[in-house]
C-alpha cells in the first residue's frame, strides 16, 4: 500500500431510489491504477455504485472524492471529473446517427476543443487498439454487438481518461463475441489504467483483478483478492452467490 | 461386379421463369388477383366510365377558358354545361397579389420567387450548413425590401395592401421558422428539472392548443394592441404572424416532445459520460435522433400551418384564399366561385403535395446508415 491518497474514495456513501435504500454506508478506496472487479445478485447496487463515480447517479449522504475533487452540484467539476472518466455501458449506447469515427471525434471536439483532423488521428489510434479500424465510416447499428462495444471502449479512451467503469459490459453479448471484448479489456489492464468493472466474468475477474469487491443489499459484503475471494469466501452470502455462478 | 460406364444425360431444359416485371404481370398481381379483386376491378372500371366523360367534357371540352364573360355564360347556361376557366384568366393577378398596386406587382413576384428559392434550397440536406441562416436572413430582408418598398427608389406600400400568394408564402413560412425552433426549446422546457420553468411551458401548450386558431387570431389582433403603452401600433401584420406563431409552436412543441421521450435515456447518459454539457447533448446527440423520428408528425404540422394561413382573412388580411373573394367580388363573375375555388384548391394541393413527398423522401434520406442493413 501507497501512502499517495486514494484516486476513488468512498466515505459514508448512503443513496435512495425513492423508499429503497440502494447504497448502504459505502467506503471504499481505489488506488491508481488498481483493477476491481465487482460482483453480487442484481439489485445489489453495483452498477449504482460505478455510476455515483461519475456522477450519472446522485449520493445523498456522505463523502465521494475521484481525482481530488469531491462530487456535488457543481456542474463544471462533474463535468471535469466526467472527462477522465470513461465508461463503458451494457447497451453500448453508441450514438446510431453518427458514423463510429464521429462518435470517437465528438467528445474530444466539443469538450476538449481538440481541432477536427488531430481529434480524428487520435480516434483512429484507438480504433487500432481495439482493433475496428476497417469499420471507421460505418454506423454503429452495421456492427456486431462485440464490435459494437469495442468501438464504445475506443470511444470512452479518446479523452484519455484516468478512470475506466465498465457496466457489465458483455451481458448484452452473444456468447461468442464476450471474448473480443474480454480480451481488449485484458489488454487495457495490462497498460495500467485505473479500471473499476461490474462484471460475472469471474475468469476475467481471477486474471486481472487485484482486488474483487462483492455486494448485496447496498452493502459491500466482501472485499479481497481473486486468490481469496474464489477460494477462500469469508462470508456465506459470498459463498452460495459464487456456487451458483460457478456451478457450471 | 464390372463397373457400369457413367452415362451422362442431358437434363431437359427447364421453361423460363415467368416475368415478373412488366404491366401485364403486374396488372394480374395487383387488379385481377382472386375473383374479389376482379370485381373491385370491373366496379372502378365501371365508376370511371361513368365519372370520367362528364368530368372532361364539362372541364375541357365545353369550357370557355379565354377572359370572355359572355362565353361563360352562356357555357354555363347551356344544357351541356361547361367550365368557365375564364374567372382564373380574367382575375388571376387579383388572386396571386391580392390589393397589392397592379404596376408594382413585379415585386411580390420576385420576392415570392426569392422566398421559394430558399425554401427549395433548405431542402437539399448538404446545404444544412452554417450559410444557409445567411442566405435566409438576406432573402428575408430581400423580401420585406420588396413588399414594403421606401428603399433604392421603391414606391412604399402599406402592408394592408399586401395580398394572395406572396402573404400565404410569408405568412406560413416566417412563421415556421420562428416557431419551430420556439417549439423545440418549449418541448425541452416540459422536460426541464426546474419547475417554474415546466409550469410555463405546460401552461403555455395547453392553453395555446385549448383555443381555436381564429380566436388566436383575433386576440392578436385586437387584444394585443390594447397591452401596448399609449401610441404605440404594431402592424396588424405582425399581430398576425406573432399568433401564428405561437399557435403553431404550439402543436409543434408536443411533436417535438414525443420525439424526445422516444430517445433511450441511455443516449443521454453517454453523452454526459463523455463530459457533454446540457446543450451539447442537446445538440448533439438528442435532437438530431429526435427530430428524425418525428419527421412525418412534423410535416403533418407544416402542412397545417401551411392551409391555416387561410384563416387570416378574418382580420381583414387577403391571402390566396382571401384574395379570391376579392376577385368573385365582380359581380359579372361571381357566378363561378366554382371554377375560382378549384384553382386556388389546385395551387394548396400541389404546394402540400410537395411538402408530403419531401417528408417521405427526408425520411428516408435521414434514415441511411441508422438502420441496421
Amino acid at each position: 500500500m501507497t501512502t499517495e491518497s486514494p484516486l476513488i474514495e468512498f466515505a459514508g456513501v448512503n443513496k435512495w431510489f425513492g423508499e429503497f435504500h440502494v447504497l448502504r454506508d459505502i467506503n471504499l478506496r481505489v488506488g491508481k491504477g488498481e483493477r476491481i472487479v465487482i460482483c453480487g445478485p442484481s439489485g445489489s447496487g453495483k452498477s449504482t455504485l460505478i455510476r455515483c463515480i461519475n456522477r450519472l447517479e446522485e449520493h445523498q449522504e456522505g463523502k465521494l472524492v475521484v481525482d481530488g475533487t469531491e462530487l456535488s452540484d457543481d456542474i463544471k467539476a462533474v463535468n471535469a471529473i466526467r472527462k477522465s472518466v470513461g465508461m463503458v455501458f451494457q447497451q453500448f449506447n453508441l450514438f446510431p446517427h453518427l458514423t463510429v469515427l464521429e462518435n470517437l471525434t465528438l467528445a474530444p471536439m466539443w469538450v476538449s476543443g481538440v481541432p477536427k483532423k488531430e481529434a480524428e488521428e487520435r480516434a483512429m489510434q484507438q480504433l487500432q487498439r481495439v482493433q475496428i479500424t476497417e469499420q471507421a465510416s460505418k454506423y454503429p447499428l452495421q456492427l456486431s454487438g462485440g464490435q459494437q462495444q469495442r468501438v464504445a471502449i475506443a470511444r470512452a479512451l479518446c479523452l484519455t481518461p484516468k478512470i475506466m467503469l465498465f457496466d457489465e459490459p458483455t451481458s448484452a453479448l452473444d456468447p461468442e463475441m464476450i471474448n473480443e471484448v474480454l480480451d481488449v479489456m485484458k489488454e487495457l489492464a495490462h497498460q495500467g489504467i485505473t479500471m473499476l468493472c461490474v462484471t460475472h466474468e469471474m475468469g476475467f475477474a481471477r486474471s486481472v483483478a487485484d482486488r474483487v469487491i462483492f455486494m448485496d443489499h447496498g452493502q459491500i459484503v466482501e472485499e479481497n483478492t481473486p486468490d481469496e475471494f474464489f477460494n477462500h469466501p469469508k462470508s456465506d452470502r459470498t459463498r452460495d452467490f459464487l456456487s451458483k455462478i460457478l456451478a457450471h | 461386379m464390372p463397373q457400369q460406364p457413367y452415362v451422362f444425360q442431358t437434363v431437359a431444359s427447364r421453361p423460363p421463369p415467368r416475368p415478373v416485371g412488366g404491366l401485364l404481370p403486374w396488372v394480374k398481381r395487383n387488379l385481377l388477383d382472386g375473383w374479389t379483386n376482379v370485381l373491385i376491378t370491373l366496379l372502378l372500371i365501371a365508376l370511371l366510365v361513368l365519372a370520367l366523360p362528364p368530368i372532361v367534357q364539362w372541364g375541357v371540352l365545353n369550357a370557355v377558358f379565354g377572359p370572355d364573360n359572355a362565353a361563360c355564360r352562356a357555357a354555363a347556361a347551356a344544357t351541356n354545361t361547361g367550365a368557365c376557366w375564364g374567372v382564373v384568366a380574367e382575375k388571376y393577378r387579383l388572386i396571386f397579389f391580392g390589393r397589392y398596386p397592379y404596376e408594382q406587382q413585379w415585386r411580390p413576384m420576385v420576392a415570392c420567387a426569392l422566398m421559394i428559392g430558399a425554401i427549395a434550397a433548405s431542402c437539399y440536406r448538404p446545404f444544412w450548413r452554417g450559410w444557409l441562416i445567411g442566405l435566409w436572413a438576406l432573402v428575408l430582408g430581400a423580401f420585406f425590401i420588396l413588399m414594403m418598398g421606401g428603399r433604392f427608389g421603391l414606391v412604399p406600400v402599406e402592408t394592408s395592401r399586401w395580398g394572395g400568394f406572396p402573404l400565404t408564402v410569408m405568412l406560413s413560412t416566417v412563421s415556421l421558422l420562428i416557431a419551430f425552433p420556439l417549439a423545440i426549446l418549449v418541448a425541452l422546457g416540459r422536460q426541464s428539472k426546474m419547475a417554474g420553468i415546466r409550469t410555463i411551458c405546460v401552461l403555455y401548450v395547453e392553453l395555446i392548443r385549448g383555443v381555436p386558431l381564429i380566436s388566436v387570431l383575433f386576440m392578436a389582433s385586437f387584444m394585443l394592441p390594447l397591452f401596448m403603452p399609449q401610441g404605440t401600433t404594431i402592424d396588424v401584420l405582425v399581430r398576425v404572424l406573432i399568433g401564428m406563431t405561437l399557435f403553431t409552436a404550439a402543436y409543434l412543441a408536443e411533436v417535438v416532445r414525443g420525439g424526445l421521450q422516444a430517445l433511450p435515456k441511455g443516449q443521454i447518459e453517454a453523452a454526459q459520460s463523455l463530459g457533454l454539457g446540457y446543450w451539447q447533448t442537446t445538440f448533439k446527440v438528442v435532437l438530431p435522433q429526435a427530430l428524425r423520428l418525428v419527421v412525418p408528425a412534423t410535416m403533418n404540422t407544416f402542412i397545417g400551418a401551411f392551409k391555416d394561413t387561410s384563416l387570416v382573412t378574418i382580420v381583414s388580411l387577403y391571402d390566396l384564399t382571401g384574395a379570391l373573394q376579392l376577385a368573385l367580388g365582380d359581380a359579372d363573375w361571381r357566378k363561378f366561385f366554382f371554377e375560382g375555388q378549384l384553382f386556388v384548391a389546385a395551387i394548396y394541393f400541389v404546394f402540400c403535395y410537395a411538402m408530403s413527398r419531401y417528408s417521405l423522401w427526408i425520411e428516408r434520406h435521414l434514415n441511411t446508415g441508422t438502420r441496421r442493413q
